[in-house]
């Protein structure tokens, strides 16, 4: 059963950059890459928890605020050598309108 | 598309590194097939000396495995070498009938031991010292026979006798000259070395030219005799009287050879779909031997393969390092002091300590140097050497290093080599010697960034990058080489700070993408590391021209507050001069109270920091403070820290004070390579600390004494003496010039010790104090780029609905 929320139209996520939409029990950064695609990913770097909403975003990647760890927005991975995940939501564009898909 | 051909001959360090920094830049150019002749995959050749003392396995030194050829699609054949290349038909033949097409040949062949025509060197036990077979044949012969013989006292051969001592021989070492080490140590250093080697139980023959091996009748050797007729005995023979480069395949194939392939400085031979670099070639008629320049060789091969034509090779210098444990030694450039022109030396010799250094200077430039004992300034000397540094400002204490006092974080340590291995090098990740020694090992890494990016050790505060350093050149011997100073701004691009500034101020971009463009980036819009920088060049050298782009700063710039650990801001309010009013100071404490504030304190720059703000609270209470923002978070103007002065200090001789708040508010919102930081005291007693800031002022009775370039931070630099003015505006307008052309010059995050560092303080004086037109300019350029900047917090309070950055989305 899928679980889309809508969170804001499109161009509030400014380019190269994030927005952190807050649920019940977590907050995700959605974040705007300069080719216009969309990703969600925990706002929570596998370091030390950085927001990494915060971060300076380059390619499909997020640079942590607190420590500089390379996070992947496709996948949440770390860039090697350093080693972890945070987990990534779907996303769509419909209408201008930005939908994360949230899990159960 | 169907790939081209590459084709390698050589599974050696110089060969695999090529072809690491070919997949590196072009992952899919090429179907590569790689043959070596040893059945190995390719090995860290350096650390077989390691492997004879017993202090790694052949495992261990293992730099590519077998899987890593298979995850990168290449063919690896082993036990396989090549004896026949067709250039016409553009082939290679190996001895086992196996053959391969190529489009474009790299040759890695090496070199291999120089065996001298000596009567009886066929017999069994006599051997060169080169790969893993010559190690194992050597343990082995350690297990049934006792007395081993080493010709030739150069480094190769003092690491092999080390290695057969430790595996329980007697070694006797046979040298032809007087001293050991004759191409890297002048005679001193060479007879401490001599000295200490023998306390460990080595022997040695000098001046001996060895005659004939005899034979034990059964084919093996059983003693060597030398030229004034001494005779020895030797159930193991180890010749390490050189090296030659491996080019017989190459000039077979009727390729031009002189001594080694010749190569131009793109490492392409006569023929042109043929390159090689490593050992085996001969460029501008040099052959290396130490590992470092086959880097450098591979680094540019890779970028010509790959098509991207950059890059060219020219010559490397190289240092010397003997891994031998418990031995300190280093040597690089030219060093013979009995050379009749006019060079000077400066010598410090300690022989009762074991300490020898000896600098070699022509025309203000080091041109040598040889450390023995005391090995922590080598990498120092030598990046100098390389860079062609003037030395006379720093003549009177150059040998006694580089100072490395100031630096926190390793209590006090500045020499790795006595350091154990439990003892913690990096202060900041809590990493130990032992865990970068071993990653240097296990993981084959051969420079600063690999070892920061595998342990972390140094990637933070960076205060104890000289210790790694110096962990790094001792674990890599003749493998290390220093970085260059000059080197790319990041991954992104091949060019360096400089060469950026150069390009955005003549072609004029003003904003990022066209400056990425224009230049060449390898990426669609950089990264964290060099969008930063770019940005800072961009709007220092075109102010109200350039775009600013805030996607490009980091967090803090970007919100002007600063991250904290938990993902909450800190909020510091200016406070000009440090001096504030009891209304100012009720209204923090009633922010304070409103945003219920966790923290307040005190900072060490006089004023007060909020700490613990969510992000969505920052704008309300910028409103609520109305007052400006410190920049306590940018790469910016900081504080002007100052004293009390003359207005109340019954010995301040100038109004300190005033003149703090005075150069607080003319260089207000002032962006920088880095932080800046300004002090004023009213007289020498200096309790402002204006001797550790990057502008320190201090008042004297007949006018301001103004010091630049110090720094209290990571390394403790005390700020060096510009000149003295008489009035307060001479001070504005000095200490501007002085930031303005550091704001023009500096690489993004030098602070202001670096850039003086690199440009020396004469340079600074000849721009400040002899140019009065040029300083005056510089001061202008400056008022100009601050012209009608306005507080970054009242900015976003009025725009604060164009910011929705600020805001949570809550589903």
């Amino acid at each position: 059963m899928s679980n889309w929320v809508k969170v804001a139209p499109f161009n509030e996520i400014p380019k190269l950059g994030a927005r952190v939409v807050r649920t019940k029990t977590t907050d995700i950064g959605v974040f705007r890459t300069e080719d216009d695609r969309i990703f969600a990913v925990n706002n929570s770097c596998p370091h030390k928890g950085g927001p990494l909403s915060q971060g300076i975003v380059y390619g499909d990647k997020v640079a942590c605020p607190l420590h500089s760890w390379k996070i992947s927005l496709v996948d949440g991975k770390a860039e090697e050598p350093d080693v972890g995940q945070t987990a990534c939501f779907n996303t769509k564009v419909e209408e201008g309108i930005v939908y994360l898909e949230l899990k159960e | 598309m169907q790939k081209m051909k590459l084709v390698v001959v050589g599974n050696g360090m110089a060969g695999m590194r090529t072809v690491e920094e070919l997949l590196k830049i072009a992952p899919d150019i090429y179907d590569i097939t790689i043959f070596g002749d040893e059945p190995y995959p390719n090995y860290n050749r350096i650390m077989l000396s390691p492997v004879l003392a017993n202090e790694q396995t052949i495992d261990d030194i293992i730099l590519n495995s077998r899987e890593w050829y298979a995850a990168n699609n290449i063919k690896l054949c082993t036990s396989a070498r090549i004896n026949k290349i067709d250039r016409k038909n553009r082939v290679v033949y190996a001895e086992d009938g196996t053959s391969a097409e190529y489009d474009r040949l790299l040759i890695a062949t090496g070199s291999k031991p120089f065996i001298p025509s000596i009567p009886g060197k066929e017999l069994d036990g006599v051997l060169g010292y080169r790969d893993i077979k010559d190690t194992n044949d050597m343990i082995a012969a350690s297990k049934k026979y006792k007395h081993a013989v080493v010709i030739g006292g150069g480094l190769l051969g003092l690491e092999a006798a080390n290695g057969l001592r430790i595996q329980g021989m007697e070694v006797t070492v046979v040298h032809k000259n007087e001293w050991l080490l004759d191409k890297q140590l002048d005679k001193t250093a060479g007879k401490m070395l001599q000295k200490n080697l023998e306390a460990k139980g080595l022997n040695f023959l000098l001046k001996k030219n060895t005659e004939l091996i005899i034979g034990n009748g059964a084919g093996r050797v059983k003693a060597v005799r030398f030229t004034d007729g001494l005779e020895i005995s030797a159930d193991l023979l180890v010749m390490a009287v050189g090296i030659r480069p491996n080019f017989a395949l190459a000039e077979s194939a009727g390729i031009h050879c002189n001594k080694g392939i010749v190569v131009n400085d793109t490492m392409q031979t006569y023929d042109p779909r043929i390159y090689a670099v490593g050992e085996c070639v001969a460029h501008r008629g040099i052959s290396y031997g130490l590992v470092a320049p086959l880097f450098e060789m591979a680094k540019v091969c890779a970028t010509h393969l790959a098509n991207f034509g950059i890059g060219l090779y020219k010559g490397s210098v190289t240092s010397t390092k003997l891994k031998v444990t418990g031995i300190d030694l280093f040597s690089a450039g030219d060093f013979t002091s009995d050379v009749d022109d006019d060079r000077e030396e400066i010598v410090l010799h300690d022989a009762v300590g074991g300490v020898y250094k000896k600098l070699v200077i022509k025309n203000d430039k080091i041109i040598g140097s040889v450390l023995y004992g005391d090995t922590t300034d080598g990498s120092w000397y030598f990046q100098m050497l390389r860079d062609g540094k003037a030395i006379h400002e720093i003549r009177d204490h150059l040998m006694f290093g580089q100072d490395s006092l100031g630096n926190t974080g390793h209590a006090g340590q500045n020499k790795a080599a006595v350091m154990t291995n439990e003892m913690e090098v990096c202060g900041c990740n809590g990493v130990c010697k032992g865990t970068i020694v071993k990653a240097i090992q296990d993981q084959g890494l051969f420079t600063i960034d690999d070892v920061k990016k595998q342990t972390k050790a140094g990637s933070s505060c960076g205060s104890c990058v000289g210790l790694v350093e110096q962990i790094l050149a001792s674990t890599l011997g003749g493998g290390y080489a220093p970085p260059s100073t000059s080197k790319a701004v990041c991954g992104c691009t091949e060019k360096n700070h400089e060469e950026v500034r150069a390009e955005i101020r003549t072609h004029k971009y003003l904003n990022i993408p066209d400056a990425m463009k224009g230049m060449g980036w390898r990426t669609p819009n950089g990264c964290a590391t060099c969008r930063p920088a770019l940005n800072y060049y961009l709007i220092s050298t075109w102010p109200h021209e350039a775009k600013d782009d805030p996607q490009s700063r980091f967090i803090n710039e970007r919100v002007h507050a600063n991250i904290q650990k938990d993902g909450t801001y800190s909020v510091v309010p200016r406070m000009y001069g440090g001096v504030t009013t009891p209304d100012q100071l009720r209204k923090i404490a009633d922010v304070a109270d409103k945003y219920a504030v966790p923290m307040v304190k005190v900072t060490g720059g006089q004023r007060i920091d909020l700490f613990g703000v969510k992000k969505e609270d920052l704008v309300n209470m910028w409103a609520d403070l109305d007052m400006p923002s410190g920049y306590a978070y940018g790469k910016s103007i900081r504080t002007v820290k100052t004293c009390v002065g003359s207005e109340f200090c019954r010995f301040g001789t100038q109004n300190s004070t005033q003149m703090g708040i005075d150069i607080e508010k003319a260089f207000d919102h002032m962006w920088a390579p880095h932080k800046v930081k300004f002090a004023v005291s009213g007289c020498p007693r200096n309790c402002a600390e204006a001797g550790i800031k990057d502008v320190g002022i201090i008042g004297v009775d007949s006018g301001w004494e103004i010091y630049v370039a110090g720094n209290g931070g990571i390394k403790t630099e005390a700020a060096q003496f510009l000149c003295k003015v008489k009035t307060a505006e001479e001070v504005l307008e000095y200490s501007g010039a002085f930031i303005q052309i550091y704001r023009e010059e500096a690489r993004y995050l030098d602070r202001t010790v670096h850039w003086v560092e690199r440009v020396g303080l004469e340079y600074v004086k000849q721009r400040i104090l002899e140019d009065a037109e040029g300083r005056k300019a510089a001061y202008e350029r400056l008022l100009y780029a601050l012209q009608g900047s306005v507080d970054p917090w009242s900015d976003r309070v009025h725009k604060r609905n164009q910011h929705k950055e600020f805001e949570t989305i809550t589903v």
